[in-house]
């Protein structure tokens, strides 16, 4: 088989930092602030880098959008086994304006440009949670998607998808090209190893600025005000039930 | 002379009971109210508690030694925090118990004569990385998996893993070791340099303030003298630590041998064939049984080896065949082995579950884990004495054993209220770590002292190495505040 599969893989802030707020509440601190991979964009990386172990695709390219410091997240998925990156040239404040729309607008160009069979992303980043990049991509390109995978199988030529959806699993078949969205049962990333990272320094990582691609980044969204979730206030305990209802009242709530 | 004064005062029982520190506090009289609000003046109010449900949350660990709960639990935050702390508790003679994630199993935790538990989960900081050295420094509120996550994809690990997501600090505080154990160390070879708050406040770097060079020949070994000091000397603040490379492959694989000894001297020979290997694990019949029942496998009940190999794929290959080989010539059969990261799950799942497996074998009963550790050669020995004594005592007792390090637990499971089975598996237990020393081995291979073994501590290095040990504590700990009633 000689598929190509385009991974998209996001730079996102580490699931484990705990989130604050700036002070000038136009955003959330990054500075000096530990970043890695979206954890569902680990999760596609290795959905593909698995699919060419079984030898059913021949090349794994892996894209980010972003300053200089998205090669890092490249060369991660170079270490789990993607085999080339693709840097997309974003920054200041174009970067942060950078939503799932422009983002979209670039896999697509990307897509057709490197003649990928299959694109693979994480269903949404645990920083901005849109879950929108997948669908709008395939939209863009009218390719058919399978998103919220849990499984997913090659059988001769089309893809079997079986999505995680809120009544249980539903199994569908697409055509290639297609998109996927990884959903977090999909498989267990494996760890970049060592040796691995050593080897990914050798693998190509190309420039490219939306502008080439004929993306334009302008944003039409405009962040306001970012604050943090109201302090959670203590509880007040009651003796009975009459003092219950009287407190309920008291706020409004019956 | 003073020195000799103070650690006379300490081998001898009588004299602890009559000194003042040993009253317990309650946190109703004035003087605990005083100090708490001198606690109060350094961490705040949300971090000085004196709930009742907070503190016997930390007055337990995972052993089956009862709740002892302290009368305050301080959450500080710095460093700086902690030699404040720990100032005013020794100026007011209270007891300090540093607390880490509680998964100890030796009872270390429990507060006998009350105190001030030093909760340090709120410093909890992965700090100085430095990839191409492989160290790393953490405070205690970092974790052994929370690390390792941390560290994903730098391409590093930190491979000590005693089972429990235990705080590094702590595992540095209990000389913590693992299945890896065999092939990476325990945390005496992998601790590089500790800060550790001493009784009166003082902080002390036991390697020099951000040393790490990979080996020193520089003074004496305060870094090692920390480790496996179990509280009972300081509060572990910093811990440095060796890193090493995710493996590019790991490959596991399972074998059942015939007999104990077959398995044992396959164990031997593996590692004279310089075969690189990570994990050695044995289980004998009693557990396979329960594994199999626990997890509806179909090992065949007989002492089996669950191995597993790290390093490139091309050598995966050569290890493998060379360790198939071995088991063959000594019997064992079965040989079963798995790569990718799914099929060696499963293969290793009867091991991961072999202590809920054991559990499952008497519902309602809960379980203590014996931990001795002898030369490997007289491994084959004192597993078949061990197992005789359990059949004659009518006792539960499973065993799965880091057996490439001599060391073995017997998962005993019993019935915590009745008395007589209480008594008996006590009674096993000190005559296994009596039959391990009698062997040139511990009575602790990994777990410590804790509260249980210190009887156990004198038989096993003898009243001279008592008395320097006593005296070092007396040293560095005079008033005895540092967890109290543990190791000595």
């Amino acid at each position: 088989m000689s598929a190509r599969v385009l991974v998209g893989v996001k730079r996102v802030i580490d699931y484990a930092v705990k989130i604050r707020v700036r002070p000038d509440h136009t955003g959330v601190v990054t500075d000096g602030v530990k970043h890695s991979m979206n954890p569902f964009c680990e999760i596609a990386v290795e959905e593909a880098v698995r699919l060419k172990e079984k030898k059913l695709v021949k090349e794994i390219v892996a894209v980010s959008c972003g300053p200089q410091q998205v090669q890092e997240t490249i060369r991660t998925a170079l270490a789990m086994g993607a085999d080339r990156g693709i840097h997309v040239e974003v920054s200041g404040k174009d970067y942060d304006a950078l939503g799932p729309l422009q983002v979209s607008k670039i896999m697509a160009a990307l897509a057709k440009k490197e003649e990928a069979d299959l694109i693979i992303l994480g269903k949404q980043a645990i920083d901005d949670d849109c879950n929108q990049t997948g669908q709008m991509t395939a939209a863009l390109l009218d390719w058919p998607q399978g998103t919220f995978a849990s499984e997913l199988t090659l059988e001769g030529g089309m893809l079997k998808v079986v999505r995680e959806i809120d009544g249980g699993l539903e199994t569908i078949k697409i055509k290639m090209p297609a998109v996927v969205t990884a959903d977090l049962r999909l498989n267990t990333p494996r760890y970049a190893t060592l040796p691995n990272i050593m080897k990914a320094k050798k693998k190509k990582i190309a420039n490219v600025k939306p502008a080439d691609l004929g993306v334009d980044v302008t944003s039409r969204l405009e962040v306001l005000k970012v604050d943090e979730p109201p302090q959670r206030q203590a509880g007040v305990k009651v003796e009975t039930v009459e003092d219950l209802v009287v407190k309920l009242k008291e706020a409004g709530r019956i | 002379m003073i020195l000799f004064r103070q650690a006379l005062r300490f081998s001898s029982p009588r004299l602890q009971l009559a000194c003042g520190r040993c009253r317990r506090y309650s946190a109703k009289t004035g003087a605990v109210e005083r100090v708490i609000s001198e606690l109060r003046s350094v961490s705040g109010d949300e971090g000085v508690s004196v709930g009742l449900a907070v503190r016997e949350q930390h007055g337990r660990d995972e052993s089956v030694h009862r709740c002892q709960p302290p009368d305050v639990v301080v959450f500080p935050r710095s460093v700086d925090e902690v030699s404040a702390l720990a100032k005013i508790c020794h100026h007011h003679q209270l007891p300090i118990i540093p607390f880490g994630t509680g998964t100890g199993l030796e009872g270390g935790v429990g507060a006998l004569q009350g105190g001030v538990c030093f909760s340090l989960r709120k410093m909890d900081q992965v700090l100085d990385l430095h990839q191409e050295d492989f160290d790393v420094t953490v405070e205690p509120g970092v974790t052994r998996k929370g690390l390792n996550s941390y560290l994903r994809d730098t391409g590093l690990w930190f491979p000590v893993d005693p089972g429990a997501d235990a705080s590094l600090c702590g595992m540095a505080a209990t000389s913590a070791s693992g299945t890896n154990a065999v092939r990476y160390g325990t945390m005496r070879e992998n601790v590089l340099n500790l800060e550790v708050v001493l009784a009166d406040g003082t902080v002390l770097h036991t390697a020099g303030r951000g040393r790490r060079p990979r080996k020193t020949s520089a003074g004496y070994n305060l870094t090692n003298l920390f480790v496996g000091s179990e509280g009972t000397l300081g509060i572990i603040t910093k811990t440095t630590l060796r890193l090493y490379g995710i493996p590019e492959s790991m490959v596991s694989a399972v074998c059942s041998f015939p007999s104990v000894q077959s398995a044992v001297d396959s164990t031997v020979q593996i590692l004279q064939a310089g075969v690189p290997i990570a994990r050695i694990e044995f289980l004998d019949d009693v557990m396979i049984n329960a594994c199999n029942r626990f997890n509806n496998l179909s090992y065949a009940v007989t002492p089996t080896l669950f191995l597993e190999f790290h390093g490139s794929s091309k050598s995966m290959e050569e290890q493998v065949s060379i360790t198939e080989e071995i088991t063959r010539d000594n019997g064992g059969s079965d040989f079963a082995w798995a790569e990718d990261e799914e099929s060696r799950g499963r293969l290793w799942k009867a091991r991961h579950d072999a202590w809920y497996a054991a559990l499952a074998l008497r519902p309602g009963c809960k379980a203590y884990s014996t931990d001795v550790c002898v030369p490997i050669s007289r491994l084959p020995q004192i597993i078949v004495e061990t197992k005789e004594d359990l059949i004659s005592n009518n006792l539960t007792g499973p065993i799965a054993g880091h057996v490439g390090d001599g060391n073995f637990h017997c998962i005993m499971v019993l019935d915590p209220n009745d008395p007589d089975e209480v008594e008996r598996v006590h009674s096993f237990t000190e005559r296994l770590a009596r039959r391990a020393l009698a062997m040139d081995g511990t009575c602790t291979g990994e777990h410590g002292i804790g509260l249980g073994k210190r009887a156990l501590l004198r038989e096993e290095v003898g009243p001279l190495a008592i008395e320097v040990m006593k005296g070092l504590k007396a040293t560095l700990d005079p008033k005895n505040l540092m967890n109290p009633g543990k190791v000595l």
